[in-house]
Protein backbone atom coordinates (compact mmCIF):
# COMPACT_ATOMS: atom_id res chain seq x y z
CA UNK A 1 0.00 0.00 0.00
CA UNK A 2 2.86 2.32 0.75
CA UNK A 3 4.41 1.54 -2.61
CA UNK A 4 1.15 2.33 -4.35
CA UNK A 5 0.80 5.61 -2.48
CA UNK A 6 4.33 6.75 -3.12
CA UNK A 7 4.08 5.57 -6.69
CA UNK A 8 0.97 7.64 -7.17
CA UNK A 9 2.61 10.79 -5.82
CA UNK A 10 5.77 10.48 -7.83
CA UNK A 11 3.92 9.40 -10.90
CA UNK A 12 1.38 12.19 -10.84
CA UNK A 13 3.61 15.06 -9.82
CA UNK A 14 4.72 15.94 -13.37
CA UNK A 15 1.20 15.54 -14.67
CA UNK A 16 -0.28 18.16 -12.44
CA UNK A 17 2.48 20.61 -13.21
CA UNK A 18 1.72 20.24 -16.88
CA UNK A 19 -1.99 20.59 -16.59
CA UNK A 20 -2.06 23.45 -14.14
CA UNK A 21 0.82 25.44 -15.53
CA UNK A 22 -1.09 26.14 -18.69
CA UNK A 23 -4.17 27.44 -17.03
CA UNK A 24 -3.02 29.49 -14.08
CA UNK A 25 0.30 30.78 -12.93
CA UNK A 26 2.50 28.18 -11.37
CA UNK A 27 1.85 29.11 -7.76
CA UNK A 28 -1.52 27.48 -8.15
CA UNK A 29 0.20 24.12 -8.37
CA UNK A 30 0.53 24.02 -4.65
CA UNK A 31 -3.22 23.79 -4.43
CA UNK A 32 -2.95 20.17 -5.52
CA UNK A 33 -0.99 19.53 -2.38
CA UNK A 34 -2.81 21.94 -0.16
CA UNK A 35 -6.35 20.75 -0.53
CA UNK A 36 -5.77 16.98 -0.37
CA UNK A 37 -3.55 17.49 2.67
CA UNK A 38 -6.26 19.57 4.31
CA UNK A 39 -8.90 16.97 3.61
CA UNK A 40 -6.63 14.24 4.91
CA UNK A 41 -5.98 16.22 8.08
CA UNK A 42 -9.73 16.44 8.66
CA UNK A 43 -9.97 12.76 7.90
CA UNK A 44 -7.23 11.97 10.40
CA UNK A 45 -9.02 13.90 13.12
CA UNK A 46 -12.22 12.12 12.24
CA UNK A 47 -10.39 8.83 12.69
CA UNK A 48 -9.20 10.02 16.09
CA UNK A 49 -12.77 10.90 16.98
CA UNK A 50 -14.23 7.57 15.91
CA UNK A 51 -11.52 5.43 17.45
CA UNK A 52 -11.78 7.42 20.70
CA UNK A 53 -15.47 6.60 20.87
CA UNK A 54 -14.74 2.97 20.09
CA UNK A 55 -12.10 2.88 22.79
CA UNK A 56 -14.51 4.17 25.40
CA UNK A 57 -17.11 1.65 24.26
CA UNK A 58 -14.99 -1.42 23.92
CA UNK A 59 -12.06 -0.66 26.20
CA UNK A 60 -9.64 -2.23 23.74
CA UNK A 61 -6.15 -0.73 23.65
CA UNK A 62 -6.08 -1.31 19.89
CA UNK A 63 -8.34 1.71 19.41
CA UNK A 64 -6.13 3.81 21.62
CA UNK A 65 -3.18 3.02 19.40
CA UNK A 66 -5.24 3.90 16.33
CA UNK A 67 -6.14 7.29 17.75
CA UNK A 68 -2.57 8.01 18.72
CA UNK A 69 -1.29 7.08 15.28
CA UNK A 70 -3.96 9.04 13.45
CA UNK A 71 -3.47 12.07 15.70
CA UNK A 72 0.27 12.16 15.10
CA UNK A 73 -0.11 11.89 11.36
CA UNK A 74 -2.96 14.38 11.49
CA UNK A 75 -0.84 16.95 13.31
CA UNK A 76 1.86 16.64 10.68
CA UNK A 77 -0.69 17.06 7.91
CA UNK A 78 -2.28 20.02 9.68
CA UNK A 79 1.12 21.63 9.88
CA UNK A 80 1.70 20.97 6.19
CA UNK A 81 -1.63 22.61 5.41
CA UNK A 82 -0.51 25.74 7.20
CA UNK A 83 2.91 25.61 5.54
CA UNK A 84 1.68 25.10 1.99
CA UNK A 85 -1.07 27.65 2.54
CA UNK A 86 1.43 30.21 3.75
CA UNK A 87 3.69 29.66 0.76
CA UNK A 88 0.76 30.18 -1.54
CA UNK A 89 -0.41 33.22 0.41
CA UNK A 90 3.04 34.77 0.15
CA UNK A 91 2.89 34.43 -3.63
CA UNK A 92 -0.68 35.66 -4.04
CA UNK A 93 -1.50 37.98 -1.15
CA UNK A 94 2.06 39.17 -0.58
CA UNK A 95 2.47 38.04 2.99
CA UNK A 96 2.53 34.72 4.74
CA UNK A 97 -0.18 35.18 7.27
CA UNK A 98 -3.35 37.17 7.65
CA UNK A 99 -5.73 36.92 10.56
CA UNK A 100 -8.86 35.76 8.94
CA UNK A 101 -11.30 33.01 9.96
CA UNK A 102 -10.07 30.13 7.86
CA UNK A 103 -6.44 30.56 8.77
CA UNK A 104 -7.22 31.16 12.40
CA UNK A 105 -9.44 28.12 12.73
CA UNK A 106 -6.91 25.93 10.92
CA UNK A 107 -4.19 27.11 13.26
CA UNK A 108 -6.46 26.42 16.21
CA UNK A 109 -7.17 22.95 14.91
CA UNK A 110 -3.44 22.30 14.71
CA UNK A 111 -2.96 23.59 18.26
CA UNK A 112 -5.83 21.50 19.62
CA UNK A 113 -4.24 18.31 18.39
CA UNK A 114 -0.80 19.38 19.52
CA UNK A 115 -2.54 19.74 22.88
CA UNK A 116 -3.86 16.20 22.46
CA UNK A 117 -0.33 14.87 22.02
CA UNK A 118 0.89 16.95 24.96
CA UNK A 119 -1.85 15.54 27.14
CA UNK A 120 -0.72 12.06 26.22
CA UNK A 121 2.87 12.71 27.22
CA UNK A 122 1.75 14.20 30.52
CA UNK A 123 -0.14 11.10 31.64
CA UNK A 124 1.93 8.19 32.90
CA UNK A 125 -0.47 5.36 33.60
CA UNK A 126 -1.29 3.74 30.22
CA UNK A 127 -4.91 2.92 31.03
CA UNK A 128 -5.64 6.36 32.35
CA UNK A 129 -3.81 7.90 29.43
CA UNK A 130 -5.88 5.94 26.98
CA UNK A 131 -9.16 6.86 28.63
CA UNK A 132 -8.49 10.54 29.23
CA UNK A 133 -7.01 11.16 25.82
CA UNK A 134 -9.99 9.40 24.25
CA UNK A 135 -12.23 11.87 26.05
CA UNK A 136 -10.13 14.74 24.77
CA UNK A 137 -10.12 13.27 21.28
CA UNK A 138 -13.91 13.32 21.25
CA UNK A 139 -14.23 16.86 22.55
CA UNK A 140 -11.48 18.11 20.27
CA UNK A 141 -13.33 16.95 17.19
CA UNK A 142 -16.03 19.51 17.91
CA UNK A 143 -13.77 22.23 16.54
CA UNK A 144 -13.16 20.44 13.22
CA UNK A 145 -16.47 21.34 11.56
CA UNK A 146 -15.92 24.97 12.49
CA UNK A 147 -12.64 25.01 10.65
CA UNK A 148 -14.14 23.18 7.72
CA UNK A 149 -17.14 25.47 7.43
CA UNK A 150 -15.42 28.70 8.43
CA UNK A 151 -15.21 30.06 4.90
CA UNK A 152 -18.90 29.50 4.51
CA UNK A 153 -19.88 30.97 7.86
CA UNK A 154 -17.83 34.15 7.76
CA UNK A 155 -16.72 36.31 4.89
CA UNK A 156 -13.24 35.21 4.30
CA UNK A 157 -10.30 35.95 2.06
CA UNK A 158 -9.64 32.26 1.67
CA UNK A 159 -10.81 31.09 -1.74
CA UNK A 160 -13.74 28.76 -1.83
CA UNK A 161 -13.19 26.11 -4.45
CA UNK A 162 -16.40 24.16 -4.49
CA UNK A 163 -20.00 24.80 -3.72
CA UNK A 164 -20.63 27.96 -5.70
CA UNK A 165 -19.12 31.41 -5.55
CA UNK A 166 -20.86 33.14 -2.70
CA UNK A 167 -18.44 35.94 -2.05
CA UNK A 168 -17.63 37.62 -5.30
CA UNK A 169 -15.14 36.72 -7.93
CA UNK A 170 -12.69 34.78 -5.84
CA UNK A 171 -14.77 31.72 -5.09
CA UNK A 172 -15.75 28.74 -7.19
CA UNK A 173 -12.88 28.38 -9.59
CA UNK A 174 -12.37 24.76 -10.44
CA UNK A 175 -13.45 23.73 -13.89
CA UNK A 176 -12.17 21.35 -16.48
CA UNK A 177 -12.03 17.62 -16.13
CA UNK A 178 -8.25 17.29 -16.33
CA UNK A 179 -7.76 19.60 -13.36
CA UNK A 180 -10.38 17.72 -11.41
CA UNK A 181 -8.85 14.41 -12.36
CA UNK A 182 -5.42 15.43 -11.15
CA UNK A 183 -6.95 16.76 -7.98
CA UNK A 184 -8.79 13.53 -7.35
CA UNK A 185 -5.71 11.47 -8.06
CA UNK A 186 -3.75 13.54 -5.61
CA UNK A 187 -6.50 13.21 -3.10
CA UNK A 188 -6.37 9.47 -3.47
CA UNK A 189 -2.60 9.46 -3.20
CA UNK A 190 -2.65 11.49 -0.03
CA UNK A 191 -5.36 9.39 1.52
CA UNK A 192 -3.29 6.33 0.79
CA UNK A 193 -0.22 8.03 2.20
CA UNK A 194 -2.20 8.77 5.32
CA UNK A 195 -3.42 5.21 5.61
CA UNK A 196 0.04 3.77 5.16
CA UNK A 197 1.70 6.22 7.56
CA UNK A 198 -0.95 5.57 10.15
CA UNK A 199 -0.69 1.81 9.82
CA UNK A 200 3.10 2.05 10.06
CA UNK A 201 2.77 4.08 13.21
CA UNK A 202 0.19 1.62 14.48
CA UNK A 203 2.54 -1.32 13.90
CA UNK A 204 5.29 0.60 15.63
CA UNK A 205 3.12 1.23 18.65
CA UNK A 206 2.13 -2.42 18.76
CA UNK A 207 5.74 -3.59 18.68
CA UNK A 208 6.64 -1.06 21.33
CA UNK A 209 3.94 -2.38 23.61
CA UNK A 210 5.00 -5.96 23.02
CA UNK A 211 8.54 -4.94 23.85
CA UNK A 212 7.35 -3.27 27.04
CA UNK A 213 5.43 -6.41 27.96
CA UNK A 214 8.48 -8.61 27.34
CA UNK A 215 10.66 -6.28 29.36
CA UNK A 216 8.21 -6.26 32.19
CA UNK A 217 8.11 -10.03 32.35
CA UNK B 1 -29.84 17.78 38.49
CA UNK B 2 -30.90 18.60 42.02
CA UNK B 3 -27.95 16.65 43.39
CA UNK B 4 -25.67 18.74 41.24
CA UNK B 5 -27.18 21.84 42.76
CA UNK B 6 -26.44 20.44 46.20
CA UNK B 7 -22.77 19.96 45.42
CA UNK B 8 -22.58 23.39 43.84
CA UNK B 9 -24.18 24.82 46.95
CA UNK B 10 -21.56 23.08 49.07
CA UNK B 11 -18.80 24.59 46.92
CA UNK B 12 -20.33 28.03 47.16
CA UNK B 13 -20.58 27.70 50.91
CA UNK B 14 -16.90 26.80 51.19
CA UNK B 15 -16.02 29.60 48.85
CA UNK B 16 -18.11 32.14 50.74
CA UNK B 17 -16.16 31.30 53.89
CA UNK B 18 -12.66 30.99 52.48
CA UNK B 19 -13.01 33.26 49.44
CA UNK B 20 -9.63 32.17 48.17
CA UNK B 21 -10.57 31.48 44.54
CA UNK B 22 -12.93 34.40 44.14
CA UNK B 23 -10.60 37.04 45.54
CA UNK B 24 -7.69 35.95 43.39
CA UNK B 25 -9.91 35.88 40.31
CA UNK B 26 -11.17 39.40 40.90
CA UNK B 27 -7.77 40.81 41.71
CA UNK B 28 -6.23 39.13 38.69
CA UNK B 29 -8.92 40.45 36.40
CA UNK B 30 -8.53 43.98 37.76
CA UNK B 31 -4.77 43.80 37.36
CA UNK B 32 -5.17 42.88 33.71
CA UNK B 33 -7.52 45.85 33.32
CA UNK B 34 -4.98 48.18 34.86
CA UNK B 35 -2.20 46.90 32.64
CA UNK B 36 -4.39 47.43 29.59
CA UNK B 37 -5.41 50.89 30.67
CA UNK B 38 -1.73 51.82 30.96
CA UNK B 39 -0.89 50.19 27.64
CA UNK B 40 -3.77 51.82 25.80
CA UNK B 41 -3.58 55.17 27.58
CA UNK B 42 -3.26 56.97 24.24
CA UNK B 43 -6.56 55.62 23.04
CA UNK B 44 -8.57 56.70 26.03
CA UNK B 45 -9.19 60.20 24.74
CA UNK B 46 -11.76 59.13 22.16
CA UNK B 47 -14.74 56.93 22.86
CA UNK B 48 -14.80 55.38 19.38
CA UNK B 49 -11.24 54.15 19.71
CA UNK B 50 -11.95 52.73 23.14
CA UNK B 51 -14.96 50.90 21.71
CA UNK B 52 -12.71 48.97 19.34
CA UNK B 53 -10.55 47.55 22.12
CA UNK B 54 -13.31 47.07 24.69
CA UNK B 55 -14.47 43.63 23.70
CA UNK B 56 -10.94 42.28 23.44
CA UNK B 57 -9.85 43.64 26.79
CA UNK B 58 -12.96 42.44 28.58
CA UNK B 59 -12.79 38.95 27.17
CA UNK B 60 -9.11 38.61 27.99
CA UNK B 61 -9.95 39.54 31.58
CA UNK B 62 -12.82 37.06 31.76
CA UNK B 63 -10.92 34.22 30.16
CA UNK B 64 -7.77 34.63 32.23
CA UNK B 65 -9.72 34.99 35.44
CA UNK B 66 -11.85 32.02 34.45
CA UNK B 67 -8.79 29.89 33.78
CA UNK B 68 -7.49 30.80 37.20
CA UNK B 69 -10.76 29.68 38.77
CA UNK B 70 -10.91 26.48 36.75
CA UNK B 71 -7.43 25.55 37.90
CA UNK B 72 -8.73 25.28 41.43
CA UNK B 73 -12.15 23.69 40.94
CA UNK B 74 -11.11 20.07 40.94
CA UNK B 75 -7.92 20.64 42.90
CA UNK B 76 -9.98 21.23 46.03
CA UNK B 77 -11.80 17.95 45.50
CA UNK B 78 -8.69 15.89 45.01
CA UNK B 79 -7.25 17.01 48.34
CA UNK B 80 -8.19 14.62 51.15
CA UNK B 81 -9.78 12.19 48.69
CA UNK B 82 -12.97 14.19 48.53
CA UNK B 83 -13.45 13.18 44.90
CA UNK B 84 -13.65 9.51 45.87
CA UNK B 85 -16.29 10.33 48.42
CA UNK B 86 -18.27 12.22 45.80
CA UNK B 87 -17.99 9.29 43.42
CA UNK B 88 -19.32 6.96 46.08
CA UNK B 89 -22.43 9.08 46.49
CA UNK B 90 -25.50 7.51 44.90
CA UNK B 91 -25.74 10.18 42.22
CA UNK B 92 -25.07 10.14 38.50
CA UNK B 93 -21.46 11.03 37.84
CA UNK B 94 -22.20 13.91 35.57
CA UNK B 95 -24.03 15.75 38.30
CA UNK B 96 -20.58 16.29 39.81
CA UNK B 97 -19.65 17.90 36.53
CA UNK B 98 -22.86 19.91 36.48
CA UNK B 99 -22.17 21.22 39.95
CA UNK B 100 -18.73 22.40 38.94
CA UNK B 101 -20.12 24.14 35.89
CA UNK B 102 -22.67 25.96 38.02
CA UNK B 103 -20.07 26.89 40.61
CA UNK B 104 -17.45 28.26 38.20
CA UNK B 105 -20.12 29.94 36.11
CA UNK B 106 -21.40 31.83 39.14
CA UNK B 107 -17.86 32.81 40.11
CA UNK B 108 -17.20 34.08 36.60
CA UNK B 109 -20.44 36.04 36.63
CA UNK B 110 -19.47 37.73 39.86
CA UNK B 111 -16.05 38.58 38.46
CA UNK B 112 -17.68 39.98 35.33
CA UNK B 113 -20.12 42.05 37.35
CA UNK B 114 -17.18 43.64 39.12
CA UNK B 115 -14.92 43.93 36.08
CA UNK B 116 -17.34 45.70 33.74
CA UNK B 117 -17.98 48.77 35.93
CA UNK B 118 -14.28 48.95 36.68
CA UNK B 119 -13.61 48.94 32.96
CA UNK B 120 -16.08 51.78 32.60
CA UNK B 121 -14.21 53.76 35.23
CA UNK B 122 -10.66 53.05 34.11
CA UNK B 123 -11.30 53.47 30.40
CA UNK B 124 -13.80 56.30 30.78
CA UNK B 125 -16.26 54.41 28.64
CA UNK B 126 -20.05 54.42 28.52
CA UNK B 127 -21.54 51.04 27.65
CA UNK B 128 -24.33 50.80 25.14
CA UNK B 129 -26.86 48.01 24.51
CA UNK B 130 -26.02 46.66 27.93
CA UNK B 131 -28.73 43.97 27.94
CA UNK B 132 -27.58 42.35 24.72
CA UNK B 133 -23.94 42.64 25.73
CA UNK B 134 -24.89 40.97 28.97
CA UNK B 135 -26.61 38.11 27.19
CA UNK B 136 -23.66 37.57 24.87
CA UNK B 137 -21.26 37.59 27.81
CA UNK B 138 -23.47 35.11 29.65
CA UNK B 139 -23.56 32.74 26.69
CA UNK B 140 -19.84 33.09 26.06
CA UNK B 141 -18.85 32.48 29.66
CA UNK B 142 -21.18 29.52 29.87
CA UNK B 143 -19.55 27.87 26.86
CA UNK B 144 -16.10 28.62 28.21
CA UNK B 145 -16.91 27.15 31.62
CA UNK B 146 -18.51 24.07 30.08
CA UNK B 147 -15.33 23.23 28.19
CA UNK B 148 -13.17 24.42 31.05
CA UNK B 149 -14.64 22.15 33.70
CA UNK B 150 -14.18 19.08 31.54
CA UNK B 151 -10.56 19.94 30.72
CA UNK B 152 -9.94 20.82 34.34
CA UNK B 153 -11.14 17.40 35.42
CA UNK B 154 -8.99 15.84 32.69
CA UNK B 155 -5.71 17.50 33.54
CA UNK B 156 -5.99 17.15 37.29
CA UNK B 157 -4.50 13.66 36.98
CA UNK B 158 -1.72 14.71 34.63
CA UNK B 159 1.76 15.77 35.53
CA UNK B 160 2.05 19.57 35.49
CA UNK B 161 -1.70 19.69 35.09
CA UNK B 162 -2.02 23.35 35.98
CA UNK B 163 0.31 24.27 33.16
CA UNK B 164 -1.50 22.02 30.74
CA UNK B 165 -4.93 23.53 31.41
CA UNK B 166 -4.56 26.80 29.48
CA UNK B 167 -2.72 25.07 26.66
CA UNK B 168 -5.56 22.64 26.13
CA UNK B 169 -8.42 24.92 27.06
CA UNK B 170 -7.77 28.03 25.01
CA UNK B 171 -7.70 26.46 21.56
CA UNK B 172 -10.54 24.13 22.42
CA UNK B 173 -12.86 26.85 23.65
CA UNK B 174 -12.16 29.09 20.67
CA UNK B 175 -15.35 28.08 18.82
CA UNK B 176 -17.18 29.77 21.69
CA UNK B 177 -14.79 32.65 22.20
CA UNK B 178 -14.58 33.80 18.57
CA UNK B 179 -18.32 34.44 18.11
CA UNK B 180 -18.62 35.86 21.63
CA UNK B 181 -15.85 38.40 21.06
CA UNK B 182 -17.06 39.36 17.61
CA UNK B 183 -20.67 39.73 18.79
CA UNK B 184 -19.58 41.84 21.76
CA UNK B 185 -17.48 44.15 19.67
CA UNK B 186 -20.23 44.43 17.07
CA UNK B 187 -22.74 45.41 19.74
CA UNK B 188 -20.37 47.97 21.23
CA UNK B 189 -19.77 49.49 17.81
CA UNK B 190 -23.50 50.11 17.75
CA UNK B 191 -24.47 47.42 15.28
CA UNK B 192 -27.98 46.07 15.25
CA UNK B 193 -28.49 42.81 17.14
CA UNK B 194 -30.05 41.19 14.07
CA UNK B 195 -26.99 41.76 11.95
CA UNK B 196 -25.00 39.79 14.52
CA UNK B 197 -27.40 36.89 14.64
CA UNK B 198 -25.02 34.55 12.82
CA UNK B 199 -22.37 34.90 15.54
CA UNK B 200 -24.94 34.50 18.27
CA UNK B 201 -26.41 31.46 16.62
CA UNK B 202 -22.96 29.91 16.38
CA UNK B 203 -22.36 30.73 20.02
CA UNK B 204 -25.59 29.08 21.14
CA UNK B 205 -24.98 26.01 18.99
CA UNK B 206 -21.50 25.54 20.39
CA UNK B 207 -22.74 26.05 23.95
CA UNK B 208 -25.18 23.21 23.43
CA UNK B 209 -22.75 20.95 21.61
CA UNK B 210 -20.02 21.35 24.19
CA UNK B 211 -22.45 20.88 27.03
CA UNK B 212 -23.98 17.74 25.56
CA UNK B 213 -20.62 16.18 24.68
CA UNK B 214 -19.16 16.98 28.09
CA UNK B 215 -22.14 15.53 29.92
CA UNK B 216 -21.76 12.35 27.89
CA UNK B 217 -18.03 11.85 28.37
CA UNK B 218 -17.54 13.15 31.90
CA UNK B 219 -18.27 9.75 33.36
CA UNK B 220 -15.15 8.37 31.71
CA UNK B 221 -13.00 11.16 33.09
CA UNK B 222 -13.60 10.37 36.73
CA UNK B 223 -13.98 6.61 36.46
CA UNK B 224 -11.20 4.52 38.01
Amino acid sequence: MLIVAFGAIFFYLPVMKDSAGNVLDSSFNIFYFHMPIAIVAYLAFFVVFVSSILYLRENDSKWDMVSLSAAEVGVIFAFLVLATGSIWAKAIWGWYWVWEPRLTTSLVLFLVYVGYLMLRTALDDPLKRARLSAVFGIVAFVSVPLSFLSIRIWRSAHPLMFGGSLYGQEGGGLEGSSLLLVLLLNMLAFVMLFVSLTSFKFQNEKFERELEMTKGR
Amino acid sequence: MLKGLNIAFKDLKIESRAREIFISMVVFSLLILIIFSIAFSDLLSSASKTATVTSGVLWICFIFAGTLGLNRTFATEVQNGCMDALKMCPIPRNSIYLSKVIFVFLLMLLVEIITIPMFSVLFNYQFTAIIWVGIVILLGSFGFVVVGCLISALVIRARAGEMLLPVLLLPLSLPVIIPAVSATSGLLRGEDIFSLMSSIRLLVVYDFVFFAVSMLVFEYVVED
